[in-house]
């Protein structure tokens, strides 16, 4: 017998046409599933009343995969065939991962491909299929839970997740047998839970501080279309981290030694978390400790002392999110609305130091854990027809600078980071030696001057340029990137018209601590970046000299006398003596010193070409007819 | 004549009701479409038309157009839980057969 919804007046769907699509919370720890029913989204329970669903799944020699809490549960037994955290590898190719290999319990696959796979008990498995078992699950509990078949769904991605690991989210779910409506940016989704989209514009602070990953992202709502302004964060901080600090207190406190055994570890994290949860409500929790010889401590953790241990951890989160603030341009005072996700949010102390920051009480009566899902259900529910709004667009941001190698292995920047997308910028450049007919376009991301500390993307060379001297040349080089975050890089040299392109992914295979590493790094070293970029710049200056006078001796030697020619030689051999060193200063000084010596030099030259080009011309040759004369 | 909600259906719709913000009551009726020629109705009732007739039962309304009443006449609705699925069941006496699906039934 058919168990009925109520439905909003007027819609009450015909037989067999009602039609459900879910929303799902992939995430890095716990996914859910919710829906749209009786016109309100809700996450959906198991067997047993959870709604989380940890991200873990457990292969075994025989038989199905077991995903949830019960692989969870025997992840410390079978490390190897337990996988958790497997969002952190989609989309990454093996060079990716395998420097962050060793942080890494699992067995990668050398193959000929750069598709990742890990070797588990049940063979060969990708992140891909992985993350297609955590999908199925999901899917098998929606089917369940709406007794109708779902094929349909809106699945939530980090802001920040680029192409490929769209693309291989998406191809996770179609191993699920899902068809995926829209992927959909985790704070969007949560913006869209509070019903911001509603709202004629304004401009919003998600702030997601989950067990593992803090992102800080900030939307621009203009005619219900959200835009990313910016995101930042920390790939490695979260409310895990505020445990390990109480059980690190605690361990302190009962004088526990650091080399407990494992058991005794994973119990004082669980007493952490039970005290750290109990400290919402209750000013002081008491502890009671069991040793491992069996010895009980008792002891008391107050607010105050909580507030010790995580402020400097919440403090982590400030950073990152004034780094987004300055990235969008914008001040707290601009934001009209902060949304809180994740379950560290819960925490009094985090709100209280985020409405500081902010300047405003954060959005957060719809739970943090549930609110991401809860979004993409709406969602779901909308592009499935249900709702007849129209629909909602994204736009993205490119999370790293795009630019290209000039000479002296420096980067110049075309596109900077987080420029919203589709985007078309271009520049001019010209050739460094005179005929030169050939040009290496080296495509490079990141924010740091120097090539070698800039990720290469793509390198492909412009030919056919017409022999000219140096600095003749124009070229203009164009970066596209379009709506799916596609890169593609042209080069056409603009006399003759020849052209020649690439197209690559921008940030295939970055994992977000690489980008946030990479953006750390562009702070940290912003001040020796500049000073070896100036040497740099007066080291292909000297080159760029070196090569001039050389040539013109070769051809014009003549014209010098035997003491001017050992002036200029003299010089040109300072130059060359202090070009490889790391002194900018004493390169300029043997510039402008070689630069003085070959001034009367150059001046022969020129009246010697001037000579020789009007050699058995007359004068009036050289007049421009006034017909002709160069508009 | 009368349509009845169980004690567990009259709670929900109080429920659903409250957490939707406004709302007279359910509203129940039967409309011709379906593999088996009649197919329920169960919507929120904004307001309440001349030609209605509202019951009343533990504390909630079941509001029922004249026309889907001679259909669903004795009905009583109920709340049951089947497996993960949870929904408003029609036991109603007047149904002659339904489809498998049971979504659609005829008098």
């Amino acid at each position: 017998m058919t168990l009925f919804q109520i439905s909003e007046p007027g819609q009450t769907p015909a037989p067999h046409e009602r039609r459900y699509a879910v929303g799902i919370d992939l995430g890095t720890t716990n996914s859910l599933v919710a829906c749209v029913r009786r016109s309100a989204a809700e996450t959906l329970p198991d067997e047993s009343g959870r709604h989380l669903l940890p991200s873990v799944v457990r292969y075994l020699a025989k038989g199905e995969p077991v995903v949830g809490h019960e692989a969870m549960a025997v992840a410390h037994e079978d490390p190897l065939n337990t996988i958790a955290s497997v969002k952190r590898l989609m989309g990454r190719g093996i060079e990716d991962v395998r420097r962050l290999g060793k942080s890494l319990p699992y067995e990668f696959i050398r193959g000929d491909s750069a598709m990742l796979r890990l070797r588990t008990a049940a063979g060969e498995r990708s992140p891909v299929q992985i993350s297609s078992e955590i999908l199925k699950k999901l899917k098998a509990r929606a089917v369940k839970s709406l007794d109708v078949e779902i094929a349909d769904a809106v699945i939530t991605v980090p802001a920040y997740f680029d192409d490929a690991q769209r693309q291989a989210t998406k191809d996770a779910a179609r191993l699920a047998g899902l068809n995926v409506l829209r992927l959909l940016n985790e704070p969007t989704a949560a913006a869209i839970a509070y019903g911001l989209d509603r709202n004629p514009q304004g401009v919003y602070a998600i702030y997601d501080l989950g067990g593992g990953t803090f992102d800080i992202s900030l939307l621009r709502l203009n005619h219900g279309v959200f835009e990313v302004m910016a995101t930042a964060g920390d790939s490695a901080l979260g409310g895990d981290d505020m445990d390990h600090a109480i059980a690190g207190w605690i361990m302190q406190q009962a004088s526990i030694a650091d080399d407990s055994d494992h058991k005794q570890m994973r119990r004082l994290l669980r007493d952490a978390r039970a005290a750290k949860e109990a400290l919402t409500q209750d000013k002081r929790v008491p502890l009671n400790i069991v040793h491992g010889n069996g010895e009980s401590w008792q002891g008391e953790l107050s607010r105050d002392q909580l507030h010790t241990l995580i402020d400097p951890l919440i403090e982590r989160t400030i950073s990152p999110s004034r780094r987004a603030l300055r990235d969008a341009g914008i001040t707290p005072r601009d934001i009209n609305g902060v949304v809180m996700v994740g379950g560290a949010t819960r925490i009094p102390r985090v709100r209280e130091k985020v409405s500081y920051f902010f300047g405003r009480e954060p959005l957060a009566d719809i739970d943090p854990d549930k609110v991401v899902a809860i979004g993409a259900a709406l969602q779901a529910d909308i592009l499935i027809g249900n709702k007849r709004d129209e629909e909602m667009l994204l736009l993205d941001v490119i999370p790293l600078s795009l630019g290209l190698e000039i000479m002296g292995g420096m980067v110049e920047k075309i596109i900077p980071r987080n420029t919203t997308i589709p985007v078309a910028k271009s520049q001019d450049f010209t050739t460094y030696k005179d005929g030169q007919t050939a040009l290496l376009i080296h495509v490079l991301q990141g924010e740091r001057e120097l090539v070698s500390d800039c990720r290469s993307l793509a390198r492909f060379e412009l030919r056919g340029i017409p022999p000219m001297t140096a600095g003749a040349a124009r070229i203009r080089v164009s970066f596209q990137i379009d709506a799916d975050g596609l890169l593609s890089v042209s080069a056409r040299e603009q006399t003759t018209g020849v052209e020649s392109s690439v197209v690559v992914k921008p940030s295939y295979g970055l994992t977000d601590a690489e980008i946030e590493r990479m953006l750390r790094e562009s702070t940290a070293h912003a001040g020796a970046d500049d000073v070896t970029r100036k040497l740099r710049e007066q080291q292909v200056d000297a080159d760029r000299l070196i090569e001039a006078v050389r040539g013109a001796l070769n051809v014009d030697g003549a014209l010098l006398n035997a003491s001017e020619r050992a002036e200029i030689e003299s010089s040109l051999t300072d130059l060359q003596a202090v070009r490889g060193g790391n002194d900018g200063a004493r390169i300029k000084r043997a510039i402008k010193k070689l630069d003085a010596a070959t001034q009367t030099f150059a001046q022969r030259r020129m009246d010697e070409n001037i000579r020789k080009a009007m050699a058995g011309h007359r004068l009036e040759e050289f007049d421009v007819p006034r017909d002709k004369s160069p508009s | 004549m009368a349509i009845t909600m169980t004690q567990a259906a009259a709670e929900r719709v109080r429920k659903f009701i409250e957490k939707r913000g406004k709302g007279e009551g359910l509203r129940v009726g039967v409309r011709t479409s379906g593999c088996s020629g009649k197919a329920y109705v169960i919507e929120y009732a904004d307001k309440i038309e001349s030609d209605d007739h509202v019951y009343e039962s533990h504390g909630a309304k079941v509001i029922v157009d004249s026309k889907s009443l001679i259909h669903l006449d004795g009905t009583e609705l109920d709340y049951t839980r089947e497996g993960l699925n949870e929904g408003f069941k029609f036991n109603n006496p007047n149904v002659k057969d339904a489809c498998g699906c049971g979504e659609s039934f005829n008098t």
